[in-house]
């Protein structure tokens, strides 16, 4: 009897083990595919011209040509604007729900905001298109609304939740100590909270501003439906862009197996991998060093 | 406990009805899948809806995806019918082969392409030439071609669109501009085109315009010279774009994988009817010339 429970036990921290690196398993295998059929693109393409060449034209009639370095621009340029619009936005929410919100309002507030994250991108998308792009072209008075401005702030918005929910959890694990001390000495509610409070969470801050980063860079269905994916080089906001994940959405369907347009599709996938998972990496360092300190 | 297996089973049972009915259904009702072309598939959806209002037994489903899209379907048996509004290519007819048949061709019906722009534009003709060059990016601004100084915004379809291909090999011969915006669907480049002025893209005329010609509001349809010296012809007139005089007329195909039987070759049937034509005309396109109903008894072996 005690030796089946034994065994009975070590099958189940087994299958528990299983299902922990099970993650660890599928990311590796996601990562030797990108790279095992990326490498091929290169047989054909000068990795040097894949990188900073600008022009993006697999299926042309002339001279295909694969440059991928206007779309890496696109990408981080919508990025970057999201990030710009969605981090000020972002904090100033955390904080009022963690310092200023009474009970009734946090007990509100927060699941309402999570809910946010769970609005299909494709209704985002929906959004940028009636709204956003009508909206842009009165106010900036340009004459086309689906641009890099407008998928900046459908991105921004889509961050938002991720954002305001880890900084809040950061605010809030401060130790009331310190917000105490503060306001012992004679400090107002706006400078304990700007000199005192928020340093203090600014790992859990950075970090959760990585992870908005890290959802904005591989959204697709948003951007591919109101940026206007015209590849050139984007010269401002107003121009069309057409970023990495869209290029890949828009053409992978169509494209014959195992040709050189369909490896440099994969290339970019793990361009695009090798940049989230910097990101991801960093958070993840900024994190933990906050923890231990 | 008790409660909760009597739950679980009541639930199991319930879900169980639910997909023996849907299968059900299934076997009886002859269904047929069409997949491809966005030019075509509210004029398929149509003759679809009026055929199955005639023969109830009939389920046929109408998607979308583009023209690419609906011939990997056809390759891959996961379609009956793959619309495509251009001629399936050498490499995809070899790929169709090597998994069984030639695909087999139908013509349902004629498209003329129209090139919109502002309804307050200046211009109202281009030459197939000066066309060429203003998507190719060598002209940039409205003046060059007689309009006013501002800056031209390309409007085009996704790399997937058999538009896309069309107008590339028929009008530009070479590689779109990169400033070009690709959008989703017809329906996209005549909302982007009406709200902006400087604007110039390519759709089906049945986007723009129903039977009698009357074209959607904010926009203008552009006449279209095959040279400088050749006469402007308008999309709308139906007489010249039957006769082929319009410089961008192509046929609309329906590509098969195998001998239409049952269901699907009335179905065919239906679409090249007179009555299947006359539906076509109410969509804005065009009916089959007689160069193509040749092919077509050809192909249906009457």
């Amino acid at each position: 009897m005690r030796n089946l429970r034994r065994i009975k036990e070590g099958l189940l921290k087994q299958f528990f083990f299983l299902n922990g690196i099970l993650a660890i398993l599928v990311l590796a295998g996601i990562f030797l595919l990108l790279l095992s059929q990326g490498i091929l693109a290169f047989k054909e393409i000068s990795l040097f011209e894949f990188l900073t060449s600008a022009r993006w034209s697999p299926d042309s009639v002339v001279r295909p040509t694969y440059g991928i370095l206007s779309m890496v621009v696109s990408t981080l340029m919508v990025t970057a604007i999201a990030l710009i619009l969605a981090v000020p936005l972002g904090i100033g929410c955390a904080s009022y729900i963690s310092q200023l919100a009474s009970p009734r309002v946090k007990e509100i507030a927060k699941p309402v905001i999570e809910m946010l994250a769970a609005v299909p991108s494709v209704v985002i998308g929906f959004m940028g298109i009636v709204l956003v792009a009508p909206f842009l072209t009165k106010i900036f008075g340009i004459s086309s609304g689906l641009n890099a401005l407008n998928g900046a702030i459908l991105l921004g918005i889509m961050s938002l939740p991720t954002i305001i929910s880890i900084s809040e959890d950061a605010i809030t694990s401060v130790p009331s100590e310190y917000k105490e001390a503060s306001l012992a000495l004679g400090a107002s509610r706006w400078d304990t909270l700007v000199k005192v409070t928020i340093p203090s969470a600014s790992s859990g801050i950075i970090a959760s501003i990585m992870l908005g980063m890290g959802r904005a860079i591989g959204e697709t269905m948003t951007v591919l439906m109101v940026t206007g994916n015209a590849p050139a080089m984007p010269h401002s906001l107003f121009d069309s862009v057409r970023t990495m994940t869209a290029t890949i959405a828009i053409e992978l369907g169509e494209v014959p197996f195992n040709t050189t347009h369909y490896y440099a599709l994969f290339a970019i996938g793990l361009t695009l991998f090798v940049i989230t998972f910097l990101v991801n990496l960093l958070s993840d360092i900024i994190l933990s060093k906050g923890q231990r300190s | 406990m008790l409660k909760r297996i009597v739950y679980s089973v009541l639930i199991l049972c319930s879900v169980v009805v639910i997909f023996s009915g849907c299968g059900g259904k299934k076997t009886d009702k002859k269904s047929i899948q069409i997949k491809g072309s966005d030019t075509i598939v509210n004029l398929v959806q149509r003759l679809a809806e009026t055929h199955m209002q005639e023969n109830p037994d009939v389920s046929i489903a109408v998607t979308g995806g583009g023209s690419g899209t609906g011939i990997a379907s056809l390759i891959n048996g996961q379609t009956d019918i793959a619309n495509c509004s251009r001629p399936m290519r050498e490499g995809e007819i070899e790929q169709a082969k090597s998994g069984g048949n030639a695909p087999l061709e139908i013509v349902i019906g004629m498209d003329g392409l129209a090139l919109i722009v502002q309804r307050d534009s200046q211009i109202n003709s281009l030459t197939l030439d000066q066309t060429g060059k203003i998507f190719r990016g060598e002209i940039e601004n409205w003046r060059e071609v007689g309009g006013k100084d501002l800056a031209i915004s390309l409007y085009g379809r996704q790399s997937n669109s058999g538009t896309f291909e069309y107008f590339r090999d028929r009008v530009l011969k070479g590689d779109y501009s990169p400033e070009m915006k690709r959008m989703n669907g017809n329906a996209q480049i005549v909302e982007a085109v009406r709200r902006e002025a400087a604007a110039i893209g390519y759709v089906g005329v049945g986007y723009v315009a129903d039977q009698e010609g009357r074209v959607l509001s904010g926009i203008k349809i552009l006449s279209l010279a095959a040279d400088s010296q050749s006469e402007p012809v308008n999309p709308l007139d139906s007489e010249k774009v039957k006769q082929g005089i319009y410089p961008l007329t192509r046929p609309l195909f329906q590509y098969l994988s195998e001998k239409p039987e049952g269901a699907l070759l009335d179905f065919i049937k239906f679409e090249l009817s007179p009555r299947g034509q006359n539906l076509i005309k109410k969509e804005g396109f065009y009916p089959v010339t007689d160069e193509y109903k040749q092919s077509n008894s050809r192909v249906l072996g009457e």
